[in-house]
Order: structure tokens, then sequence, then C-alpha cells
């Protein structure tokens, strides 16, 4: 039952080419950066990320990108500042990007999760995102078919865990990663501190062990946090 | 004169009744929160899972783990709630905001919205408007009457891709307020020394005049630029 391995880099090592991965995280909050580091490390090619965002140099992500590593990225907003490679690499014909509305693509992932075929929103009908998708009129009003979203992998990131995996998250860190760890076959979460178990609160546990692999302890240096957020 | 863009955020801070639940956009919108009249309160929702989002940290005093969609750095107000993206956009899709105050590249009469992608930008990107767009029980638009280059925003037909089709319940402009009423626009204030024909002369699309339109009220200071004459 214990979950935890020793590095960043131990945790991603068995990741092939090709493969999908999901990365948690919103603005800097509950990117898990160590992991992504590592992965970056591998020198891999062919990577499918599924991440709501464009990746930049602090996250590592667009370093990921601009390495070549990514094939695809599955995204809602990849044209934030600072999603300098991904724009580059798009613009050159090197990555695929799906553009998925931001609601849609954490239910898509839900709905992975959850063991469901799909679901019909209304977001985004009459728009160009939904051409070419099912169409369906419920109760006079009309919603486009959506289907489920799962990945290989998933890296995300908590505030704590115990030893077995059970995860309990901070502030914003929350947004994709409570969803991402239940919809992917592999799932590695990167946290500040372990502890043992029995000495989180049941009630506090947002993300319940079973639905995570591997736990690595980043102990996070809180005083750089603090001056980089001085200098934005 | 035309508003500034505080004047508009002023003016929309003081239609939204007291209990709103509130996700503003990027740019003008987020202006709101500083003209909430005291007594009032009015929780703001953030995509990334905040309902009670206060203002930006102050320097030094920043928490590396919670930012708004923006990615300010701010606070929570007292009262406030933290969850995850999927509660975060059930809130948004399943109707359970009061308002939503988005920026607009067009707006059509029968209320339609394009704000999320200009013809021709090389990469797209869509984030969570369509969702708020078609989720938020009144979408009210914030933006500025025509383009820098002076043409009309409020059109006919949408021309740029279409983030909801008939969604938006009113527009805040620097000249007037308009409220889109059975498919059709009407004029419901203007902005002071803001005449009917200046903003009939810069609309793209035809407006339901009644035969008095009030002006809005407005602080002097917030009141604009002189407008050049079309």
């Amino acid at each position: 039952m214990d979950r935890v391995v020793a590095s960043c880099d131990e945790a991603v090592a068995d990741i092939p080419n090709g493969a999908s991965i999901m990365i948690g995280g919103f603005g800097p909050p509950g990117v898990p950066v160590n992991l992504v580091r590592a992965l970056r490390q591998r020198g891999l090619h062919d990577l499918v990320l599924i991440y709501c965002g464009g990746g930049t140099e602090e996250d590592g992500i667009g370093g990921l990108i601009a390495d070549g590593a990514v094939r695809k990225l599955i995204t809602s907003f990849p044209v934030h500042p600072g999603a300098h490679a991904v724009r580059e690499r798009y613009l050159q014909g090197e990555i695929e990007l799906e553009v998925v509305p931001q609601g849609t693509f954490v239910e898509r992932i839900r709905a992975a999760g959850a063991g469901l075929g799909g679901f019909y929103s209304p977001t985004g009908v009459g728009t160009e995102l939904a051409a070419g998708k099912e169409v369906r009129l419920i109760d006079g009003r009309a919603f486009v078919l959506e289907l489920p979203l799962s990945a290989d992998y998933a890296l995300i990131k908590a505030f704590r865990a115990d030893q077995w995996g059970n995860l309990v998250y901070r502030r914003t860190m929350r947004n994709f990663n409570p969803i991402m760890a239940t919809a992917a076959r592999m799932v590695i979460a990167e946290v500040d501190e372990v502890v043992p178990v029995g000495s989180l609160s049941p009630e506090e546990i947002e993300t319940p062990c079973l639905f995570v692999d591997r736990v690595v302890e980043v102990p996070r240096d809180w005083f750089r946090h603090a001056a980089s957020a001085e200098r934005r | 004169m035309p508003l500034t863009r505080e004047g508009i955020a002023y003016r929309i801070a003081h239609d939204l009744p007291d209990g709103s639940f509130v996700n503003l956009g990027f740019g003008m919108p987020s202006l709101v929160t500083h003209f909430l009249p005291l007594g009032k309160t009015v929780l703001i929702h953030s995509e990334n899972g905040i309902l009670g989002a206060g203002p930006k940290a102050p320097p030094g005093q920043e928490d590396p783990d919670l930012v708004n969609a923006n990615g300010d750095f701010v606070t929570l107000v007292p009262g406030a709630s933290l969850f995850d993206h999927a509660l975060s956009f059930t809130i948004v899709r399943g109707g359970h905001l009061t308002h939503a105050v988005l920026g607009a590249l067009q707006v059509s009469r029968r209320g339609d919205l394009a704000n999320w992608r200009i013809p021709g930008a090389r990469v797209p990107g869509v984030g969570g408007a369509m969702d708020i767009a078609v989720g938020a029980q009144r979408v009210w638009v914030a933006m500025t009457h025509t383009t820098d280059h002076g043409e009309p925003k409020i059109v006919e037909e949408c021309t740029y891709p279409l983030t909801a089709p008939r969604c938006v319940q009113r527009i805040y402009t620097d000249l007037a307020v308009l409220s889109v009423v059975g498919g059709e626009l009407l004029l419901e204030e203007v902005a002071p020394g803001v005449t009917v024909q200046d903003v009939t002369a810069r609309t793209g699309a035809s407006l339901t005049i009644p035969s008095r339109v009030p002006t809005m009220d407005i602080p002097a200071e917030l009141a604009g630029i002189q407008l050049v004459t079309v």
C-alpha cells in the first residue's frame, strides 16, 4: 500500500514515447513542476498532453513543447502570456492543437473518471467548436455530444499526501488535479509533504488513495515562491 | 461625453443587486469590483475554483497557491469557498451564477455574443467564455461602443466567430445602456452629454428608442472625453 517513491525521476521513469499525459494546474497553483521537469529530462517524443493552458518556461510545460516532445496538445486556453513555445510550434505546423471550452475540458475528464460514455452540453452550440458534433434537442434546448477524455498517465500536484496516497489540497491548487486523478491509468502525485497514514483528517481528504499510484515528496521552498510572487 | 472605462464599470456595479454571484471577464469587466457600493454583498466567482475572490494581495503578501482566473495573486473575502474545476463549471454551466459581465468584440441585435476569437487570429484559445455565456442567468456586456477605428461593435449580425447565440441581456458601453428584449435592442440610457443621435450614428443595428431616454447618473469624474463628431 505504500505509494511513496524516492524521486521525480523514478516516478516518471516508465513513461514511454507516444504516451498521453494529463497535467494538472491552472496558473502557477497546482502544476507539478518537478514531475514535469523530470519528464522533460527523459527526452521523449510524440507525447499527447492534456493541459488547460499553453505552458510557460516557468511551469516546464513550455520547455517540453519547445523540445519537440509533444505531438498534440488538448487544451482550453493556450494563448496566455508566456505561451511562446506552443505558439511557435503551432505556427510551424509542428504541434496539433485541440481547443476545448474549459468547462467541457474538465467535464470530459470527469466523465472518463466516472465511467460515462460522454454527455450532452449546451456549451458551444451554434459555434465553430461544435462543428461536426452530434446535436440533440432535450426539453426544447440544443445540446452537443461531448466524449470522455482519459489518459495513460496523470501528473498531478497536491499539498499533502499520506503514504497510501490520500491527498489534500490548499487554496486554488485543486483546479483540475482531483478530476485528473480519476481519469488516468497511472496517477503520479507531487506533494509538498508526506505524512503518516492516519494523520490526515478523513474529512479533508479530497482524493482518496485508490486513485493514486505514486507519490513523490518535493518540499517547497516557500521563501523562493514568495520572492517570485513579489517580482510579478 | 462618453464614459471612461471606470465609468462603465461604475454603472454596472450599481445595477448588480445585493446577494449576486458574479463572474467578471478580463479587462474592463474586472474593474466592476472597485465600484461595488458598501452595504451590498456581491460574491465574485473565478473559474479556477473560487467563490468570494477578493482584491489583489498586497505586495509581499501573495499566497503562491491562490490566484484568480486572470493569474493575479488575490485574496479571499470572509465567507469565500474553494473548489475544483468540475464544481466551478457546474456553477457556471448549471445556471447558478446570477450574473456574468463579459467583454465583447461584437454583439448582435438579438444578443449573439462574439468575444473569443478575431477572424485570422492564428492560434485559437477559448477558455471559459462559451460556458459562461450559455450558463449565467444574466449575461451583461461591458465594452466600448465602437472599435478603436470607429467601427460599430453592436451589429445586425456578428461577423466574428460566435461565443454563444442569443445570450446577452444587456450592453453597457461608453455611450449608452441597451437591453435585448424579444430580439430587439432597446436604448435604456445615454451617457451624460451624449445624444440619442450620437448613439444611433455609432450603432450598426436598428434600435428601439423610447420617446424619452434618461441620462445615466454618473459622478462627473467618471464621465470622460469629448466625443469626436462622425
